[in-house]
Order: C-alpha cells, then sequence, then structure tokens
C-alpha cells in the first residue's frame, strides 16, 4: 500500500514488518512517534519505559528471550542509555536489536544538538542512517537481518527532518518470525572481566567484518552525474544536495554511517575532479576519509552548527539566493510560553515572588525561564535539577545561604529525579524539591508515564504513588497543593524554606490541555473597577493582554482557571459563569 | 513539473495539522511525490510554527527556503509577514487576519503591527486577506479556520473543487464531514 508517513510512523512499520515483538522506549523529541505508533500495531508488545536505560536494557531482555526487539529515543536519552550500549556490543544478540536514536540539528525541541555517530563509533556498532520515510521503514527492517547476521545491536540514526516529514511508503505485508530459543551461555552474555576479555576482539573482528561489508552493500549507492564536483553524504543532507544540484554532479549516498567504507570512497574520488563532504553536526565523514587520505571540503565550507537546507549548500557552493520580497517592518518574535491555564505558572508565579534560585529541569516548565516569570535558573539535563539543587545546597554549608528550590515534572522525576532524591534524603541537604505534577509527559505530547496510572495502550497500570515514594526514601515533609491556589503554595513554600532538613512539594494539577480537562468559562476584566496597574500582566498568561488602557482577557485563550482573579486587588477580574 | 511548495504558519495549537493532512491527502491521490514537514514539540506551546508541503514528479527537499513558496498560507495576521522572505516572485499570501498576541506584545516590549499587511501589499506581493475565524464561525465552529484557508487555496489552484471535497472525506472525522464541507464551500465562495 502506498502511504504518506511520518519518517517515524515509516519506521514504526518497519520494526512491525520485521517481526519486532518487543519495544521499549522513554519519549522524547523527535523520536517519540516511532513507538506511539508501533503501539498502535497489537502484535507488538510497546511500552513506555521510566528512562531510556530501563528502555535499552528491556530490549536487550527481549532479544535474549529470542524476539526481535527495539527501543527508540533522542541523542540525549542515549547518554542515559550508553551504559547498557556499549556493552551489548560486547554480547551481541540473540534475536536482533534495531536501536533507533533521532537527533535534533538545529535543537528545535533539545537542549544540546549532539551527533549520535559518536556512539556508533565509540561503542562499535554499526548505524544506518535514511534520508526518507522510504528508506527509513526499508532500513528498520533490513536492520534486523544486519543485527542477527553480525550479533550486534544496530542503530538507526534520525534526525528531526527525517523523523518529522512524510513522504510515500510503499508498505508490504508483516513476516511472521518464530521466537528463537534461549540457550544459557555465560561467555557471551555474561561480561565479568574472563569473559569480556574474550568478547572484545570478538568486537574487533565483527567491526573489520562490517567495514568490508560497508564496502559493497546496497545500504550506500553511488548516483553518478556531472563529475567536476562530486559530493560524499547521508540523510537529510543528502535531500538538500540533490534538490540543489540534481543530475549536475555526482553523490555518494551512504546509508551505513559506520562503518564507513574506505576503498569505494577512494574509487569515487577518483572519477571526480573535487571532492567534497555534505554533513550536519561534526565532521565524522570528512575526519574519515583524511586519516584515510582522501581529499575532500567538509566544514571549511559547511558548519558544524545548526541544520542545513537546501539554501545552506547553494549558499556555501555560490549559487545566487531565490528572488523574494522584502518588508522594512519588524515581525515581534514569538516564542514558544506555558498556555493559558497552564497550572506550572501558579507555582512559577509564587516562586518569582518569593525571589526564589530556582534549579530547572527538562520539559514544558523549562519554559517558565520565559519573562514575565523568569523563574528559572538552571536547565541541564534529566533530573539535574534535585541533583544540582543538593550540590548547590551544600556549597553553602551549614550556615545555608540562597533562598533556593528545584522544579521537575512527574515524568522527568520518575526518569531520573528520583535517584537525585535519594542522595538529597541521605547526604542531607535542606533542598526544598518541587514536583511539578501535570498528570503526564506533557512537552514530548502527552505520554503517559508512571505516576498516571495507565500504559502505553491507555489502558489501566500500576501507578506510582509520589507521596509514598517519597516519604519510603527518606523525605519527610511531603506536602501537595493546588497550583490554582496562589495562597497554598506561598505558604507551603514558605513553610519548607524555613526548615533544615529536606521537603517535597508535590504542585499537582492535571495538563490543560488534557482531554478530560474541561475548560470552564472564561474570566473577564471589568473595566470601571481596573485600575491599570498591570499586576496582572506579570503573570505572563496568553490570554491577558492590555488594550486601551486596561487589562483585556482574549475569550478564545483563557480556560476560566481563574489563578488570575486571585492577584486582582481590585477584583476587577470576574468569573462569567 | 517543478516541484511546487506550499508553506502553511501560524501559531502552535492553531489547528494546521489538519491542513497539513488534507493537503497531502489531496495531492497524495493525484498521483503526485509528496513531502510533508512540520517540526513537532517545544514550538507547538503558542510558538510560531511552520509546515512544508511539496510536490512534483520528485521531491527532495523537505524544507522550504527564501523566495521558494508559491503560496503562504498563514493562519494569523503577522504570521505570513514574518515568513514573507519564503515567498517566490509571482508567490501568494493567504492570510487569517485574525489576531494572537505573542508574549513580548503581550508584557508591553512591543507593538503589535496591525497594519503590516499593506506593508506585505507595498512590497508587491499578491495578498488574499480572510476573515477566516468568522467564516469558520458562520459554518459551525471556529475551528473549521483550517478549512476556510485550504478554500482559499483552492480557488488559486489547479486541483478541482471536487477533488478536494472528496480529500475532505476522507480526511476529516464522519461527524464533522458536512460542518467542513460548508466551511469548504463558505470560503470558496466568500
Amino acid at each position: 500500500m502506498k502511504e504518506l508517513l511520518i519518517g517515524n510512523a515509516a519506521v514504526a512499520r518497519g520494526l512491525y514488518e520485521a517481526g519486532c515483538g518487543v519495544i521499549s522506549s522513554y519519549p522524547g523529541t523527535p523520536s517519540t512517534e516511532i513507538t506511539e505508533e508501533a503501539a498502535k500495531y497489537d502484535e507488538i508488545y510497546c511500552e513506555w519505559a521510566p528512562n531510556e536505560k530501563v528502555a535499552m536494557e528491556v530490549a536487550f531482555g527481549a532479544s535474549l528471550g529470542g524476539v526481535r526487539s527495539s527501543c527508540a529515543m533522542k541523542h540525549v536519552g542515549l547518554n542515559v542509555a550508553a551504559d547498557p550500549l556499549f556493552t551489548m556490543s560486547y554480547t551481541g544478540v540473540n534475536a536482533g536489536v534495531v536501536i533507533c536514536v533521532a537527533d535534533d540539528p538545529g535543537m528545535h525541541s533539545s537542549q544540546n544538538e549532539q551527533d549520535s555517530r559518536h556512539y556508533a563509533i565509540g561503542a562499535k556498532v554499526p548505524m544506518l542512517e535514511p534520508a526518507d520515510s522510504e528508506e527509513a521503514y526499508e532500513f528498520a527492517k533490513r536492520a534486523f537481518e544486519l543485527s542477527e547476521e553480525y550479533d550486534t545491536p544496530v542503530f538507526l540514526r534520525m534526525c528531526t527532518r527525517i523523523a518529522h516529514s512524510q513522504s510515500i511508503v510503499q508498505t508490504g505485508e508483516p513476516k511472521k518470525i518464530e521466537r528463537k530459543p534461549y540457550v544459557k551461555d555465560g561467555g557471551k552474555y555474561i561480561m565479568m572481566p574472563a569473559n569480556a576479555k574474550k568478547r572484545h576482539p570478538v568486537v574487533e573482528e565483527r567491526m573489520k567484518k562490517l567495514s568490508a561489508l560497508a564496502e559493497k552493500t546496497d545500504f550506500n549507492r553511488v548516483e553518478m552525474g556531472g563529475t567536476d564536483i562530486g559530493i560524499i553524504t547521508s540523510g537529510t543532507s543528502y535531500q538538500y544536495v540533490k534538490e540543489v544540484f540534481g543530475d549536475k554532479v555526482s553523490v555518494y549516498k551512504l546509508g551505513l554511517v559506520h562503518p564507513l567504507p574506505v576503498e569505494s570512497l577512494r574509487e569515487f574520488a577518483a572519477k571526480v575532479k573535487k571532492l567534497y563532504v555534505v554533513e550536519e553536526l561534526d565532521g565524522v565523514i570528512e575526519a574519515h576519509c583524511k586519516a584515510n587520505g582522501i581529499d575532500v571540503i567538509g566544514k571549511d565550507m559547511f558548519s558544524n552548527i545548526g541544520e542545513f537546507s537546501q539554501k545552506t549548500i547553494a549558499a556555501a557552493f555560490g549559487l545566487p539566493p531565490h528572488e523574494t520580497y522584502k518588508i522594512s517592518e519588524t515581525v515581534p518574535v514569538r516564542p514558544p510560553m506555558m498556555c493559558a491555564g497552564c497550572p506550572h505558572r501558579g507555582m512559577y508565579y509564587v516562586l518569582a515572588k518569593n525571589k526564589v534560585t530556582v534549579l530547572g529541569d527538562i520539559g514544558c516548565y523549562t519554559l517558565g525561564a520565559q519573562p514575565p516569570l523568569a523563574a528559572i535558573d538552571t536547565t541541564l539535563c534529566m533530573g539535574a535539577s534535585v541533583s544540582g539543587l543538593h550540590g548547590f545546597n551544600k556549597a553553602f554549608g551549614e550556615e545555608g545561604g540562597e533562598k533556593c528550590a528545584c522544579v521537575i515534572g512527574d515524568s522527568t522525576f520518575i526518569h531520573s529525579g528520583v535517584t537525585g532524591l535519594i542522595n538529597v534524603a541521605y547526604n542531607n541537604s535542606p533542598s526544598v524539591v518541587i514536583i511539578l505534577d501535570n498528570s503526564i509527559t506533557g512537552m514530548t505530547g502527552h505520554q503517559q508515564n508512571p505516576t498516571t496510572g495507565y500504559n502505553i495502550k491507555g489502558d489501566p497500570a500500576t501507578k506510582i504513588d509520589l507521596e509514598t515514594l517519597c516519604h519510603a526514601v527518606g523525605i519527610e515533609h511531603v506536602s501537595v497543593v493546588d497550583p490554582y491556589d496562589l495562597d497554598m503554595c506561598d505558604k507551603a513554600l514558605k513553610e519548607a524554606l524555613s526548615k533544615k532538613e529536606p521537603s517535597v512539594i508535590i504542585s499537582r494539577r492535571p495538563c490543560v490541555l488534557l482531554k478530560y480537562v474541561k475548560a470552564k468559562m472564561p474570566v473577564k476584566v471589568n473595566p470601571d473597577k481596573c485600575k491599570s496597574c498591570k499586576k496582572c500582566m506579570g503573570f505572563g498568561c496568553p490570554a491577558i493582554s492590555f488594550k486601551e488602557g486596561k487589562a483585556f482577557i482574549d475569550n478564545t485563550l483563557c480556560v476560566g482557571c481563574g489563578v488570575c482573579t486571585q492577584l486582582c486587588a481590585f477584583d476587577a477580574i470576574e468569573s462569567e459563569g | 513539473m517543478d516541484t511546487m511548495s506550499i508553506m502553511i504558519v501560524g501559531v502552535g495549537g492553531q489547528g494546521s495539522v489538519l491542513a497539513s493532512k488534507l493537503l497531502g491527502r489531496l495531492l497524495v491521490d493525484e498521483g503526485y511525490d509528496v513531502k510533508v514537514s512540520e517540526v513537532h514539540g517545544m514550538s507547538q506551546r503558542g510558538g510560531s510554527v511552520t509546515t512544508y508541503v511539496r510536490f512534483g514528479d520528485r521531491v527532495y527537499s523537505p524544507l522550504i527556503d527564501d523566495g521558494e513558496a508559491d503560496y503562504i498560507v498563514s493562519f494569523e495576521k503577522i504570521e505570513g509577514a514574518r515568513y514573507l522572505n519564503c515567498l517566490k516572485k509571482g508567490g501568494r499570501l493567504i492570510v487569517n487576519t485574525q489576531q494572537i498576541d505573542p508574549m513580548p506584545v503581550i508584557i508591553g516590549q512591543a507593538d503589535y503591527p496591525e497594519k503590516i499587511l499593506d506593508s506585505v501589499r507595498a512590497s508587491g506581493a499578491e495578498v488574499d486577506a480572510v476573515d477566516a475565524l468568522a467564516i469558520a464561525r458562520e459554518a459551525g465552529s471556529a475551528k473549521a479556520v483550517n478549512i476556510v484557508l485550504m478554500a482559499r487555496l483552492a480557488k488559486y489552484f489547479h486541483i478541482p473543487y471536487d477533488k478536494w471535497i472528496a480529500a475532505i472525506e476522507k480526511t476529516v472525522a464522519p461527524k464533522f464531514v458536512d460542518m467542513n464541507k460548508k466551511a469548504f464551500e463558505l470560503g470558496y465562495n466568500h
């Protein structure tokens, strides 16, 4: 069947047709839809794991149990899963394992733009990189064969523009795969020193075989055109090169991006006058070519920062820009922001009002850094708010110093905040940990997690009780507040800040975008009562603006949360209902 | 044929997804090679969002760059102007005159450029400005803004009316088909 699929849905289709039986993942843009789409096939067991390390280990276990398995994550998620990765390279697989990793050049929704190819090189694991949805589908399917033939996990590297672009895929029928028997084999699967020493040479031998494969595999292809210019490229960069040059240049398109061929590239180099490497992020292919004495131009011409487009390529080769229209007026920027009625806003307002230094974390609530609230001081990585706060407190010693706290979402807390909290309790710091529990994994588009009571299919599941969990790790002071009640939040925060022991405040209210959360009647400003003090403007709600000298509430955006009514000293904001 | 490019721009949460889904369906049914590209994640939280739709005999890049868009369909008044640099010479901006204040305007750091469409017209670009929200409400739902704007695009487009209606029937949930067909009709004939 011919279907228009985003790259991630195409990967899911490929995994499905290849008989993949288990997928465990943690959501992360731009990788999330791989697992969401796969979960629509009843034949695949899919789950959201608490974090990427767990997900990868589940995939390992499923492979050991004889079922083709996969896990999907964003580039930074691979950092979390790096521990099992490097040793899975040694153990190899029983049934095939495909590790999907999605990079985010240009950082559309990420905190850095690391290049996942370094992991393939470091862990000595082969990596495939598709250039559109058709290839994403094809490569996902074939990755299992590669995995089983070479006894190795296989990477499938996506990037934002492949993951989230739809293109046409000719889908096929699923293959029925028999479960492979599990055979006890300590030498292969127990990676203690004596065994691991024997496995390392196996890994090196495998890399040699894969390098030989790279010379002849049809994952790579040469498209000869004009021979003045030759370009080595892969993934989305290939599309930009073809967009600009069509058949005017010759292209070596890599699909297997680790290991890279040598002789085959050398042959290509001999056929063209001048050879370029076009690759987003780091100069990995370029460095490989140069190390093997193949003369190429790469990062001297193309940046290792941000994502490319056809314009990048055209400009680098000195082609004239397309004509267009220009206006002199500037259009005000429109950064993303927390939604009207977002439950995080109330807690941020209280934190900002109390002038608290706030260590932040990864999620929608990172948007609390935006003015006017500007309530966050740091964002590093998943879970770092809690552990960072502990260190921040320790820096001030027994005396204490800064008024400080941290904020972390429910899903992020389970991902890797809880280990930080254990440290807070065990090594005792007066840390104030605020869990912004909006009952969903928000930023990535509403995935269930262990605190929501539902699994990936939306079926009821064991629900972690955050209060009990915090008590269990040794936190005595645990309170729960409603972030729509500013006084309650203020009181709980002041109390927690006054304590010498650690405390947790759970700020609990479901995300306003959840279907079951019903909007109330919008509130409105009574212009006769409004004294134009602009206090409500400091709340940073997108529904509140200032028109004709008075506060104004946009009734298409307002969801009637009513928090702004608590801010107005003149009772000028009134409920309609 | 050469690749054609349509850019859909708006504010995260406005519902441009259905518009791109409809276009994608229509163009695939017409037998074109099609690429539709959008960014998920943080920008969807009230930020400026773009969707790229490209079709032709063979489409390579999923992106639309400076001077490449045959059409820009803007769900909000100033968003089209923001991406005007992407409009091809001779291209057309179809714009919903609805205003949504961005945060710098809300907090008083910037003014909303009310008259920006005059500047766009003065630059020489063809502009079709329409109050899509009012038309959508007339059809029965403010959410049909996307269909109204697609109807405006259909007016200038080479694919016949009936094919669009067929694509709506295939894309929209059954209970909303009639309302959306009405929105399309009202938008087309406006």
